[in-house]
């Protein structure tokens, strides 16, 4: 597993408060989470941050599984 | 009660009647206050007059431009926000059917658009830290409506539905979301109304008096503290009783 890939993880399992083990790549924030929009879009700012990186409006609605942010990141980041 | 100490706060406007004694009320509870306005010696007077703890940060509200970068710029100048005061307002009054498209958009732009767009960077901002207050500084013909006043009521009236919305959003992470409405205020904003005018109001008025700026200071103290913290999506009338809502 990358190191993106487990950064990614931890800040989910941080931000949603949810056991790390359920922060698998297939689990979507809304559907499997426990996150409304507002967290979503909260993620994707600790992204940014955490990335160093900026994700643009269009990109982040496409973010929608753990999965979808690291293959971003792993894309994009810094 | 009402401490503000080690607080941010910014204030829009605050070179008018208003925003001057919001500022200073915020200043004197121990907030660090950014004054914004469109005339800067005014606001350096302001700022030389209250001593440590402000920041001066000149923005004219109907540049789209300008309004993007002022909450930056205050977080630049005193670290994370706690506190924005949409406070900033202008009138172009006019009877409804004679009233013009530029002094409509005007209107609209600069006490209901940059409201918006004050209030999205600074929410951005608190929902991180899980604590902030928003308040903006509505009227009562906001509720009531009034004669020669389409615009600007329409404007006021957008305030509060748009603080009621993001009050919403924004109340599980700590951020509350609140308007002030004031009524009639003794400010350089009512001194154009005539003695007639101002006669009538007063028949409305049942405190029998305009109300002060320190009136609405202290409504802005109260809804900027943490003792405020369970009030949000409000509207708190402070109008010497002409209208009870």
């Amino acid at each position: 597993m990358s190191d993106i890939a487990d950064r990614v993880k931890k800040i989910v399992a941080e931000h949603l408060g949810v056991e790390a083990d359920k922060v698998t790549e297939n689990a979507s924030f809304i559907d499997d989470l426990g996150a409304d929009s507002l967290d979503t879009v909260e993620l994707v700012m600790a992204f940014e941050e955490a990335f160093n990186c900026e994700i643009p409006d269009d990109a982040a609605e496409t973010i929608l599984t753990v999965g979808d942010a690291i293959k971003f990141l792993e894309k994009n980041a810094a | 009660m009402f401490d503000l100490s080690g607080k941010t706060a910014l204030v829009t406007g605050a070179t008018g009647g208003l925003g001057n004694a919001i500022a200073r009320a915020l200043h004197r509870q121990g907030a660090t206050v950014a004054l914004s306005g469109t005339r800067r010696e005014v606001l350096d007077a302001l700022a030389a007059e209250l001593g440590e703890r402000t920041v001066v940060l000149p923005c004219n509200l109907a540049s789209s431009e300008e309004v993007e970068a002022l909450v930056p710029s205050a977080e630049e100048a005193f670290g994370p926000l706690d506190i924005l005061v949409n406070n900033a307002g202008i009138t172009r009054d006019g009877l409804f059917i004679r009233l013009k498209d530029e002094d409509w958009d005007t209107v609209i732009a600069v006490n209901l658009t940059s409201a918006f767009r004050l209030s999205r960077a600074a929410a951005k901002s608190m929902m991180r830290r899980r604590t902030g207050r928003i308040i903006g500084i509505t009227s009562v013909v906001g509720v009531t409506g009034n004669a020669g006043q389409g615009n600007y009521a329409a404007a006021k009236a957008g305030m509060i539905g748009m603080s009621k919305a993001l009050a919403k959003e924004v109340a599980a992470r700590g951020v509350t979301v609140n308007c002030i409405a004031p009524g009639f205020i003794a400010t350089p904003m009512t001194d154009v109304l005539n003695d007639k005018q101002k006669d009538a109001i007063l028949g409305a008025v049942p405190a029998n008096r305009l109300g002060t700026p320190e009136d609405i200071a202290a409504a802005t103290v109260y809804l900027a503290s943490d003792e405020a913290a369970y009030v949000t999506g409000q509207t708190l009338h402070v109008n010497g009783g002409m209208a009870m809502i």
